[in-house]
């Protein structure tokens, strides 16, 4: 049987770590501009994208542009220029959660592959194969799905791409309101004084009883952040979750050193091409687990998220 | 009619202003009739399956069918919430479940993900599909998008401002619903899986325990490795939290009108029938008053003091005029507001002997001062007198629930009246 490998794909934040990215072992990136993409690991200037698209091709390398936001009507105008520009780059795909990115397309006569990604939303086939019609050709699914449930959603999809983060971490929740800036208001007179929210000031929330749980928290023109405690990390189980072939494994790079991620790319490089070269001989090599906790930070773990388990409601 | 009278009319007639939807929630069959008793034009509730709250009691396809029948004698719709974002396990009932929903009468549902849509479509076409807030649809080409779908509704997130509910309404021809009154998501609603996080409950399937409005400590990471992490409070400051305040538009039920809005939607499947009625019959005061004479229309206190007596959260008005400060959520412990409860439900009342016949919900006793308020502006309080069950034995306390009990109101009552004690 031919097997088809999947791409191992990265976010990434300035052009420097998508030559870094590409060169450690990505096949494609995944950026974003600050007015049009939330939670993107640097920002791309509208003409920093154009060079980026330039580069990574000249790389062999695809680049997948984030609009996955959610729009409110000030926004649209700017996404059609955005979108037009997009197009004329040539870039490979545009993310999106958002419907809106399908109607301003449709209105501009413009085609570019579209992968649907609502984050915690795309939880399950038929609703991929909705977003199909309506013109994405990749689905990126949910974090908190188990593995039967990745596994059953590529089984049940024809053509469409499915495309899995096996590393990182993931938004547990987005709001529109700016919450820290509140929280500081109300604290008032109180001695402790901050006005910068961004990511880089590396805040984070403590669960009053999950104590050494950090969660990153940051806001930003789009509202407030808070982003998991844990890192996935699937290299140790990656011959059963590519049990069935997925198109796509992401590395998410966000609030990561270019280091960092440089060494979990290699990692996962190895272990893909290694499963790919012989599925049945595969073995996870010890020396990639350990290279990753080499860099890891010690107060966040690495586990396998949602793969294992079975959710209530 | 006065000759002032009938030019009000005829202003009120000029400026084509356009009657809103009341939209109440309703837990169960009992809150559902109360809800339209007290003037709500639509009701929606859950069923077994597919909706969110999944703690609810929830309607069986039977009781659908009687809520149904009950709400079209006042000319009310039955709307049920199939709001969840589906998983794979989800999908083989759709259809058999909507095709119960459409046989059962119900007139839309609230749909989330486009699998319930598409699916409602092909198997139960009698069923309007309503885009549930949980899409967060907050701009005008999204909201074109869902028309141009095929749904008839669009709920907009609760992130939209009225300027942006104005232009959404000016340039898509679709019905537009939004939330006026009761709890919010502080995230994009949907955006959120704290939950499944915190205690591995599914917050899209129904699961969502709230974890929002826990307390949390903020710190901000020491680049020293060796250093501790440095707290973002003092010590006596209150905890972060993410908890935002309930919303209430009571006070600017003229400018939802005059936006187009069409249905004015309350939150509440898990609240009670105390406060599902009080909620109802004030905005369904206002409403009323506005259209009937807009030119002199003036925000009655009462209203506003009727929904203090049910609201057990500090109330804000959201997004609608601009961005949520501080003062728009809750740090540190929430206030408990709640200073009414629902004490009993008239039966009956005679007019001659002006004895009231009434079915206890909550303790009270002679001597209590009450409080009775029913819709068409019933509202009146008075000190509880002797008390005498059914068969007429005289009573030193209504203690037992459902127990059916008379004694003196010296105002007339009806049917379905409630009366409501002080608490604390």
């Amino acid at each position: 049987m031919n097997r088809n490998k999947p791409e191992l794909l990265v976010t990434a934040g300035s052009l420097e770590e998508i030559q870094m990215y590409v060169k450690a072992g990505a096949d494609a990136v995944n950026i974003g501009e600050n007015n049009f993409g939330v939670r993107m690991p640097g920002n791309f200037t509208t003409l920093d994208i154009k060079e980026a698209i330039e580069t990574a091709h000249r790389l062999h390398a695809k680049v997948y542009v984030s609009i996955n936001n959610l729009y409110h009507n000030d926004d649209l105008e700017a996404l059609s220029v955005y979108l037009q520009q997009l197009s004329e780059w040539k870039v490979d795909a545009v993310v999106f959660g958002d419907p809106a990115i399908i109607m301003l397309m449709k209105e501009l006569n413009i085609q570019i592959p579209l992968h649907w990604n609502a984050e915690m939303l795309s939880t399950n086939y038929a609703t991929a194969t909705y977003w199909e019609r309506k013109g994405a050709n990749r689905v990126v699914l949910a974090r908190e799905l188990n593995l039967e449930e990745i596994h059953d959603t590529k089984r049940n999809l024809q053509s469409m791409e499915v495309q899995v983060q096996v590393h990182g971490m993931t938004n547990i929740y987005h709001s529109r309101r700016e919450l820290l800036q509140n929280y500081a208001a109300h604290q008032g007179k109180s001695s402790v004084k901050q006005d910068d929210f961004s990511m880089e000031k590396e805040m984070y929330l403590v669960e009053e009883e999950r104590e050494g749980l950090q969660f990153p928290i940051f806001e930003d023109d789009n509202g407030t952040h808070v982003m998991s405690a844990e890192d996935i990390c699937l290299i140790e189980v990656l011959d059963e979750l590519l049990e069935v072939d997925l198109d796509s494994l992401k590395i998410e790079g966000i609030m990561k050193s270019a280091a960092y991620n440089e060494v979990v790319i290699a990692c996962y490089r190895e272990a893909i091409d290694q499963y790919y070269a012989n599925p049945e001989e595969y073995e996870c090599n010890p020396a990639w687990l350990e290279r990753i906790k080499k860099v890891q930070d010690e107060h966040r773990e690495l586990t396998f998220g949602f793969l294992f388990k079975e959710q209530v409601y | 009619m006065t000759l002032q009278q009938s030019i009000d009319k005829s202003a009120a007639h000029r400026r084509k202003l356009h009657k809103p939807e009341l939209l109440a929630p309703a837990g169960n069959l009992e809150k559902l009739k109360m809800a339209v008793h007290y003037g709500a034009d639509a009701v929606y509730i859950g069923g077994q399956k597919y909706g969110l709250r999944s703690n609810a009691d929830n309607f069986s396809f039977d009781e659908m069918k009687q809520a149904v029948e009950y709400a079209s004698r006042y000319d009310a719709k039955v709307f049920v919430a199939t709001n969840i974002f589906a998983h794979n396990e989800d999908i083989e009932g759709i259809a058999a479940y909507l095709e119960q929903l459409q046989e059962a009468g119900i007139s839309a549902i609230i749909a989330a993900d486009p699998i319930i849509m598409e699916t409602a479509k092909q198997v139960a076409p009698k069923v309007e599909v309503h885009v549930s807030t949980q899409q967060s649809s907050v701009n005008w080409r999204t909201v074109q998008y869902w028309k141009e779908e095929g749904a008839p509704r669009v709920v907009l997130g609760r992130e939209t401002s009225m300027q942006e509910i104005i232009e959404i309404k000016k340039r898509v021809d679709v019905e537009i619903e939004v939330f006026i009154h009761g709890a919010m998501c502080s995230s994009y609603s949907g955006r959120c899986v704290l939950s499944n996080h915190f205690t591995d409950r599914d917050s899209n399937r129904g699961g969502c325990c709230q974890s929002c409005r826990w307390q949390y400590d903020l710190y901000q990471k020491n680049g020293n490795p060796v250093a501790a992490d440095i707290p973002l409070f003092a010590e006596d400051d209150p905890a972060f939290s993410m908890s935002a305040k309930d919303l209430f538009m009571i006070q600017n039920v003229p400018a939802l009108i005059e936006s187009g809005v069409d249905s004015f939607k309350i939150e509440g499947r898990m609240k009670t029938v105390h406060y599902v009625a009080t909620v109802v019959n004030a905005y369904r005061q206002a409403i009323d008053s506005y259209l009937d004479n807009p030119d002199r229309y003036v925000l009655k206190q009462e209203w506003l003091e009727e929904i203090y007596k049910a609201a057990n959260r500090p109330l804000n008005d959201g997004f609608f005029f601009d961005s949520p400060a501080a003062k728009d959520h809750i740090f540190g412990p929430e206030d408990k507001l709640v200073s009414y409860d629902f004490a009993g439900l008239v039966l009956d009342y005679d007019a001659d002997t002006k004895i009231a016949t009434i079915q206890q919900r909550n303790y009270f006793k002679p001597e209590y001062e009450v409080e009775f308020f029913g819709p068409n502006h019933t509202l009146f309080h008075q000190k509880v007198e002797t008390i005498w069950d059914d068969k007429g034995n005289e009573l030193d306390a209504a203690r037992h629930p459902l127990q059916v009990v008379k004694f003196k109101v010296n105002q007339p009552l009806k049917p379905m009246d409630i009366m409501r004690k002080k608490l604390g």
